[in-house]
């Protein structure tokens, strides 16, 4: 068997078993669900009720925020469940195995692909309910999912190379969650970024999140000619940008990952 | 024959702490070593670098006749392996463990399947075969870890410490299954820390401590070369004691020991059975009334102790199980 349908044979195989795993442990994607959820309803409705926005609702603003946030937190998760499966001997396993050792990696972020559909799904059901509505033509709405699920992939394998660098799954988990904090809140996922002050507004405009999310909103049409237009280049070009970043992601982060695994399941 | 496991000055570092220091082992095709030795002596790190996971600082290893570090690809694909952290995973039934692995060694799906249905039935698991391994009991874990090492029919196995944690009746079962696959021709490599496993079922035993091979050969040399064969003798009275003393003298080839208060005797002799038979015989002309009397072969244990100057059992700690 050649290296490169090795690969392929043994990620479906790996695919398959995160796909199981997913599945009986309905909790994990249960959690990655429900705090969006509370997330939406409470700023819909809390914040909402007192955030104006010139020419449109704070629902239809925020559900292309929520998409996005949902991704970052799935990816905590897939971290998380990867720092476990190190702590146990299944690795090993698979190293003594005659397999394709990117699989793993593979068969581990296609599987998170998966999970990413299912709260992007309910995530959208939650949205229809407190008014968000997409505007645009099918194909441009079918595109602004494919554009989120590209970014959710790219940023599955950031996850994987910061779960194998660290090892722990309790580490891993403290990281995470303080660092995806500020990705998510400092952007525009939540807040008009032009009315941040000035060296804030930077961070948050070049943000991969913002963009994405910026261009998801594009994508769906949820956005407002009377909203003020963002200043810098990403904001303003969102959809290439947005490319553009999930590209680079994958070219820095799925070598990276491979070789941290390599290294991971070498002591 | 050709050895189907080769080892020549094998050596692993992990910064200051020296892992290996020159390992040196030979395996023949469908025997059995057994690599004996406490916690952190090389054990795991040395089944590591033969299984591929690890590579060695210096020396070489070959495995089937495939170096280590050279042809690993090739090489996994002709040994199994099953740890003492049992390599299954949890969310997966038992029967969809068996057939990932099946799958990973290239089987196809339909073999897959059924080596993974063969497998369950022949370790007991058929009916827990379709339930997720998080209910399973240690046990049957370990079992079905090592049902994972045998998917592929690999000629080379290794164990590492495959029994510690089981209870006897487990153990035993594990023992029998070894059994059957070496009398079928495979060839393992076990490690353990009981003495026990590797009298039963070990053709050869290298005893590691520190990273080195420090004694090799089978449990009986190993025994032999700390002084063979020893009369237990137990005895009525102190005045027996000081005359059955007298009688076995010029018997003993050592120095004998004699416990007063237990009133027993023990007389290291060279050829075991010859040595109880005279022994009885002077006692008897020697009218000392005899309360038990016995031959007593040294436990791999007393080797051990004699070999290492510490028990096998003493928790020596290092990187080895901080893992």
């Amino acid at each position: 068997m050649n290296a490169l349908r090795m690969t392929l044979a043994d990620g479906m195989t790996i695919t398959r078993r995160n796909v199981l795993k997913i599945k009986r442990a309905p909790d994990l994607l249960g959690g990655v669900i429900t705090l969006p959820v509370v997330v939406v309803l409470l700023f819909a409705y809390v914040f909402g009720s007192m955030i104006e926005l010139p020419g449109m609702s704070y629902g239809e603003y925020l559900i292309p925020g929520i998409f996005v946030q949902v991704i970052v937190m799935s990816g905590q998760i897939t971290g998380y469940t990867l720092t476990q499966d190190l702590q146990k001997g299944i690795f090993d396993r698979f190293r003594t195995l005659p397999m394709a050792p990117s699989a793993v990696l593979v068969g581990q972020t296609a599987g998170d692909i998966l999970m990413n559909v299912t709260s992007i799904v309910a995530m959208s059901l939650v949205g229809l309910v407190v008014g968000w509505r997409v505007h645009t033509a099918p194909q441009e709405a079918v595109l602004g999912f494919l554009l989120l699920l590209l970014f959710a992939y790219a940023f599955s394998w950031v996850t994987a190379t910061v779960a194998l660098a660290l090892r722990r799954p309790e580490v891993f988990n403290n990281l995470a969650t303080t660092l995806s904090m500020p990705l998510i809140f400092l952007s525009n996922a939540f807040v008009d970024t032009t009315r941040l002050p000035a060296p804030l507004r930077a961070v948050a405009e070049w943000n991969p999140v913002s963009v994405v999310v910026q261009a998801a909103r594009e994508l769906f049409g949820n956005t407002s000619a009377a909203m003020p237009a963002p200043g810098t280049w990403p904001l303003r070009h969102a959809v290439p940008a947005a490319l553009l970043w999930s590209a680079l992601l994958l070219i820095v982060f799925v070598p990276l990952a491979i070789r941290l695994y390599k290294r991971a399941v070498s002591r | 024959m050709s050895p189907a496991i080769t080892a020549e000055g094998l050596v692993k570092k992990y910064g200051d702490v020296v892992a290996l220091d020159g390992v040196d082992l030979s395996v023949p095709e469908g025997t059995v070593l057994g690599l004996l030795g406490p916690n952190g002596a090389g054990k795991t790190t040395t089944v590591r670098i033969l299984t591929t996971l690890l590579k060695p600082d210096a020396g070489r290893a070959t495995v089937a006749g495939f170096d280590v570090v050279a042809d690993a690809p090739r090489l996994r694909a002709r040994i199994g392996a099953s740890g003492q952290y049992a390599a299954v995973d949890d969310h997966l039934t038992g029967a969809e463990n068996l057939e990932m692995v099946g799958r990973l060694y290239h089987l196809g799906t339909g073999r897959s399947r059924q080596r993974a249905r063969e497998l369950l039935e022949r370790f007991d698991l058929t009916e827990a075969a379709d339930r997720p391994v998080r209910g399973y009991s240690g046990g049957m874990r370990r079992r079905l870890d090592l049902a994972g090492a045998l998917v592929a029919e690999p000629p080379v196995l290794f164990l590492d410490e495959p029994t510690t944690g089981l209870d006897p009746r487990a153990r035993a079962g594990m023992w029998e299954v070894v059994s059957e696959l070496v009398a079928g021709g495979t060839t393992v490599l076990l490690t353990t820390q009981y003495l026990e496993e590797a009298d039963r079922l070990a053709d050869a035993v290298a005893v590691i401590d520190h990273g080195r091979v420090i004694a090799l050969g089978t449990a009986d040399e190993l025994k032999d070369r700390i002084g063979g064969d020893c009369i237990e003798l137990a005895v009525n009275g102190a005045a027996d004691l000081d005359a059955a003393r007298r009688a076995l003298a010029p018997l003993a080839t050592g120095e004998m020991k004699a416990d007063g208060a237990a009133l027993r005797l023990t007389i290291p002799v060279g050829d075991g059975t010859a040595a109880l038979v005279t022994a009885l015989g002077r006692l008897a002309a020697e009218r000392v009334a005899v309360r038990d009397a016995g031959l007593r072969r040294p436990t791999l244990d007393e080797v051990f102790l004699t070999l290492t100057g510490h028990r096998a059992d003493e928790l020596v700690t290092t990187e080895e199980d901080g893992r």
